[in-house]
């Protein structure tokens, strides 16, 4: 059951989308949330909504995939959806009781709950179509400018790659010291939330001496083959820039002017 | 010259209390030597806590030594300065296979020392590959390591110290966690790649099965080589092995109960195949 988790939920494939380089998927994303939250008026929600879907198309992620995602903020997008409709004050359209919906509110729900969606559609193409790993590659090189003011880029970002490595394995021990917990009596599923909470402890107990204990094999094994740091090392599938990532940039550079100079119409 | 060289070498283990006075000293090596030749293939045995794990780890300079000499390669383990050539000289595989798998890939883990080294990136994968296929694991390049058995794993591992092609290899209870078909596996890989590759491979275990093969034996106790010699002679001596909490081979066990029964078998049979000629040879 805990074994089929998955995390990064990666949808391989090899369309054009899964081929540019992170960096270029990384800053597409940023642009693109950006630009969701400059847009006013119905002009650039059309252009935003076009592009979307042609990223949604192009990324040949099927879209029932991509819906999926939006399970899990529904009920955000309701609550945002009722807060800005019932609270934004302005020019009352109905009015029952002590609720009123104004014209404003009507506009900012719509608004914001397309914000959110969209918010939410965006970056999902961005994990469906890259790697764990070619995300955390890609930040590597991307922040590699703030080593200069000494945040440790490479340590981050070594860090995270070795954290998406060991996710199933502890997943796995987790599942292991629960079933060894509840042969010997463990009772995990009665009770109220404090005893549920206070039956967590002869799991997270031994679950957090064991990934102490494979922190300290880990790191006997990486310094054993060599690992100083990232100063000095070269890279297997080193990132480079192609033809379709530079046209990439361009496209992205141009939508974001563009969406810039519709807000003002 | 040989490759490894070890004079009088001590380890201690101190423990310390809380305000930093000495508890108690753990002498987990005590005044070891041993000598390896390029090309050999040298089997420590021992039981939990003999300190061979301590002696392997020093080949490698995680730790060292508080006493005594050790040199690698030529090069002297004290010498803060030849870390990195020693490191990448004598690699070094653990007993557990997830604990230093790195990456998410079979192809990127076995990189990851290459890329420490700063090899050029074309020259990583010609070796990747070539690793890869020395044992026999090229068709899972492209797998995530949580799918593979123990077997594998370990395979991987080995494939990833030799991606940095060193002399020697050690290998720290490489088959502990493994099943019998993972451990044949294991053992095959590391075979091959002393016969064919001429690695010095030094293999530390508890399986007497697994140092058959070996050109020679070293058997440690309380942190002392207190037997050494090729397997037939080591085997030879069932009594003492004994005396330190240590198992012969079934086949020389089973030889030395009809030895002693009054057949007249030579002493320090390794195979099933010389058991059954010496048994022919009776009648």
């Amino acid at each position: 059951m805990l074994r089929d988790i998955t995390i990064g939920q990666y949808y391989p494939s090899n369309s054009i989308v899964h081929q540019l380089d992170p960096r270029v998927k990384l800053m597409t994303t940023l642009v693109y949330i950006l630009s969701l939250f400059i847009f006013r008026n119905l002009a650039s929600f059309v252009v935003i909504t076009i592009v979307l879907f042609a990223m949604i198309k192009l990324s040949k992620v099927p879209f029932g995939y991509i819906i999926r995602g939006l399970k899990a903020i529904l009920i955000i997008l309701i609550i945002t959806a009722i807060f800005n409709l019932f609270l934004t004050p302005g020019k009352p359209l109905v009015e029952f009781w002590i609720f009123k919906i104004t014209q404003e509110g009507l506009k900012n729900a719509g608004f914001m709950t397309v914000r959110l969606t969209y918010l939410i559609l965006g970056s999902s193409i961005l994990t469906l179509t890259t790697t764990p790993n070619q995300l955390t590659d890609g930040m590597e090189k991307a922040l590699r400018p703030l080593n200069k003011i000494h945040v440790p880029v490479h340590e981050i970002s070594m860090i995270m790659s070795i954290a998406l490595r060991f996710i199933p394995i502890l997943v796995e021990e987790t599942d292991k010291i629960m079933k060894a917990q509840i042969a010997r009596g463990a009772d995990f599923e009665s009770g109220n939330l404090i005893k549920k909470a206070k039956a967590m402890i002869p799991l997270l107990v031994p679950l957090f001496i064991s990934a102490f204990r494979r922190a300290n094999d880990l790191a006997l094994a990486m310094e054993a083959r060599c690992y100083k740091g990232g100063e000095g090392r070269t890279k297997m599938k080193p990132l480079k820039y192609k033809k379709r990532d530079a046209i990439t940039y361009v496209v992205i550079a141009g939508y974001f002017i563009g969406i810039i100079a519709l807000g003002r119409i | 010259m040989n490759f490894i060289d070890a004079k009088k070498l001590v380890y201690e283990y101190i423990r310390r209390d809380e305000e930093g006075n000495v508890e108690g000293i753990l002498t987990a090596l005590d005044a070891v030597d041993l000598e390896v030749k390029q090309g050999e293939f040298i089997a420590i045995l021992g039981h939990n806590g003999s300190g061979k794990s301590t002696l392997a780890k020093h080949l490698n300079v995680l730790l060292r030594a508080s006493e005594g000499t050790l040199w690698v390669d030529g090069k002297d383990t004290l010498d803060e300065s030849n870390l990195w050539d020693i490191r990448q000289n004598s690699g070094m595989v653990f007993q557990n296979p997830d604990n230093q798998i790195i990456a998410s890939v079979v192809e990127e883990d076995v990189a990851f020392g290459p890329e420490n080294i700063g090899v050029p990136t074309d020259e990583i994968w010609k070796r990747v590959e070539k690793s890869l296929q020395s044992v026999g694991m090229l068709q899972y390049r492209a797998h995530s390591p949580n799918k593979l058995s123990g077997g594998q794993k370990q395979r991987v591992a080995i494939a990833g110290v030799m991606a940095m092609e060193p002399k020697c290899i050690v290998l720290d209870e490489p088959t502990a966690m493994l099943d019998p078909n993972g451990r044949k596996e294991v053992l095959s890989a590391i075979e091959q790649l002393n016969q064919k590759k001429g690695v010095t491979v030094i293999l530390i275990t508890h399986y007497m099965e697994e140092v058959v093969h070996a050109h020679k034996v070293y058997v440690m106790d309380h942190g002392k080589v207190v037997m050494q010699g090729t397997p037939r002679e080591i085997f030879s001596q069932v009594e003492t092995l004994k005396s330190y909490r240590l198992d012969v081979p079934q086949i020389t066990l089973l030889a030395y109960e009809l030895g002693k029964a009054g057949l007249n078998i030579p002493k320090g049979i390794l195979t099933r195949q010389e058991l059954a000629e010496a048994l022919c040879q009776l009648y």
